[in-house]
């Protein structure tokens, strides 16, 4: 999906392997090492309050990716994405709790039983497109809402679950910058994964459904197979963001789990960029990010003017208002996403000075 | 061709019918191993129709379709797609988003093993290898129809006439024994057809594909067909080698119309 108008110069590919890596030139595979390795000095240099935030964008960006590749290159629509967060999250600290199997094991295994649940619910989608498959997602959604507030032995019921924290070759993994370094690990992982699906047969079936069905299927593609598998690996990357949740917070209860979140995962990869790897991280980051912004901002508007009670009430709203506002304005002036803004950023600098 | 050849396609009085309209009423016709098989008929004939019948887009309302000598007419285009069935469209349909190299990848789908999960672990379970293997056939193909010099470029943005040349190769991609190509030279210049009807003759003579191939331009259908067959209002009229097809009196009065003299006479 990367137009190679934006490959610089110089790029000469002498084999197939290499025309099939990663990244597309050496310069952007060593920024993206560059890039963790300043990730992994972070801890030491932010405060723990940018840290959590930090944390957040990484469980939230593994569903996120999971979202992108079921609604960004497989073209479903998915409205309950947070319920399958939810049920990870439960899932993780129920396998952990009642059998006593370590939390690193339990959260991908977490991941797997939110997956053969994805598939369940995923079956509607091999015969319902668009709207009507949206509402058969939005009902997923309040199915297993109700489900977490019911199942009381699964779920603690209205009292919720206690997440274990997690043990690594048997010290505690205890406080945010430690587990700054597992949620980091996952993501790489996580993303990697997800990178390799999309370049191979299924990832290249997933873009192949969304982009002309018909023509898919006489390309010997199961387009019910592929939906609903689709839905299956979305809900493993639910699955083990949420699980990474629970034991981020050692407390799961079902109020976080609302359509609300799920309308934000959504907002996420349409900020983000729809069906790219990269731009759902930009997209997650956006909007953790976002609601601290507009707090920042409105406490210094505050500050300025004074505690002045009717203008203070409006303000809180604002916070609300601007994730919706983000992602209507993405909608309409950048629908491909931080991504696309990027590579034009990318390609404006290509020729750089020379610029005809 | 020698008539010896045993058919690889077989329809047997095919009807489809979508509420009252008949699009197609009892067609038969057999198409032999390395055949070049035109079907012609005016526009609303079911030229398309027969061709979605036959790639299963369409179930016949009776009839049957064999591949083979085995009868595909239950099955579903993906599945006569790894029997060794290949198409492309008349209206483009190509991944609009995908860069022509992965649209020509994906008519290796059914050629891949690997799922998900080896897909997803690339370096471990074989992924690679096997990827990188297929992308050496599918330079092949890239090579043959002359589309090298954008095969990183995005299919969506391309010209008409490329992009029909990509199309032809993501259904050569298939590895298809039977190609069924629909107006493969539709909208395009003279010196396009040109190119494109090489590349059919070609990938017939060279490639060993069966052809079967839905064309408007008589003069191309006339040239490179071994043998055609024609289409008016659903029904067969004539079958046979081009000349004597261009010579039948039932075609020339379904194309041309039947003068007013002769129709008083007749």
């Amino acid at each position: 999906m990367i137009s190679s108008s934006l490959i610089p110069c110089g790029q000469f590919k002498t084999s197939y392997a290499r025309d099939t890596t990663i990244f597309l030139t050496p310069a952007s595979r060593n920024f993206c090492i560059l890039g963790l390795v300043v990730a992994m000095a972070a801890p030491w240099v932010l405060s723990n309050y940018l840290i959590s935030l930090l944390i957040q964008i990484g469980f939230f960006g593994i569903a996120a990716l999971g979202l992108n590749i079921l609604v960004g290159c497989t073209g479903q629509i998915s409205l309950g994405h947070a319920a399958f967060f939810g049920f990870g999250a439960f899932a993780s600290a129920w396998l952990n709790n009642i059998f006593g199997i370590p939390v690193l094991l339990a959260i991908p295994l977490a991941g797997v039983m939110t997956t053969l649940l994805g598939l369940l619910f995923g079956i509607p989608a091999g015969r319902l497109k668009g709207l009507y498959l949206a509402i058969a997602t939005f009902a997923s959604q309040f199915i297993l809402e109700d489900f977490f507030s019911r199942a009381n032995w699964f779920t603690g019921g209205s009292s919720g679950a206690m997440a274990g924290p997690i043990n690594l070759l048997g010290y505690e993994v205890s406080g945010d910058r430690a587990f700054f370094y597992v949620v980091l690990a996952f993501v790489v992982v996580m993303f990697l994964l997800g990178t390799n699906l999309l370049r191979t047969r299924d990832g290249r079936a997933f873009v192949a459904v969304r982009d002309h069905y018909l023509s898919a299927e006489v390309m010997g593609i199961n387009l019910t197979k592929y939906r609903i598998l689709s839905f299956g690996i979305s809900s493993f990357y639910a699955g083990v963001g949420g699980a990474l949740y629970g034991h981020y917070l050692g407390y799961v209860s079902a109020e976080g789990f609302t359509i609300l979140l799920s309308i934000q995962f959504l907002g996420m990869i349409i900020i983000g960029g729809m069906g790219s790897v990269m731009g759902t991280l930009m997209g997650t980051a956006f909007m953790v990010l976002l609601p601290e912004a507009t707090e920042a901002a409105v406490s210094t508007i505050k500050h300025v003017i004074g505690d002045i009670p009717a203008v203070t009430s409006a303000l809180a709203y604002i916070k609300e208002a601007a994730i919706g506002l983000a992602i209507v304005l993405f909608l309409i002036f950048e629908p491909d996403g931080l991504v696309h803004r990027w590579r034009l950023i990318k390609s404006y600098w290509k020729l750089y000075p020379f610029s005809y | 061709m020698s008539e010896t050849k045993s058919p690889v396609l077989e329809v047997r009085n095919v009807s489809l019918g979508f509420g009252g309209v008949r699009a197609l009423t009892d067609v038969s016709f057999e198409v032999r191993q390395g055949e070049l098989f035109s079907i012609i008929g005016p526009n609303g004939a079911g030229k398309t129709s027969m061709l979605n019948c036959i790639s299963g887009r369409y179930r016949p309302s009776s009839g049957r379709v064999l591949l083979d000598g085995r009868d595909v007419t239950p099955l579903t285009p993906n599945v006569r797609a790894t029997l060794g069935l290949g198409r492309t469209f008349q209206n483009l349909a190509l991944f609009g988003h995908m860069s022509v190299l992965d649209n020509i990848m994906v008519g290796r789908h059914h050629l891949l093993r690997n799922n998900a999960l080896t897909g997803a672990l690339y370096w471990l379970g074989g992924a690679r290898r096997e990827e990188l293997a297929h992308r050496r056939k599918v330079e092949d193909i890239i090579d043959f129809l002359e589309i090298a010099h954008i095969r990183k470029a995005v299919a969506g943005t391309l010209p008409y006439g490329l992009r029909k040349r990509v199309e032809l190769a993501r259904a050569m991609a298939v590895e298809p024994r039977v190609i069924l190509l629909d107006e493969p030279m539709a909208g395009m210049n003279l010196e396009e057809k040109e190119d494109m009807a090489r590349y059919i003759v070609d990938l017939n003579e060279e490639w060993g594909m069966t052809v079967i191939m839905i064309e408007h331009d008589m003069g191309v259908v006339m040239d490179i067909s071994h043998r055609v067959m024609v289409l008016e209002f659903g029904r067969k009229i004539a079958e046979g080698l081009p000349d004597e097809v261009m010579n039948d009196e039932r075609v020339k009065v379904a194309y041309l119309g039947v003068d007013d003299d002769e129709e008083q006479v007749a």
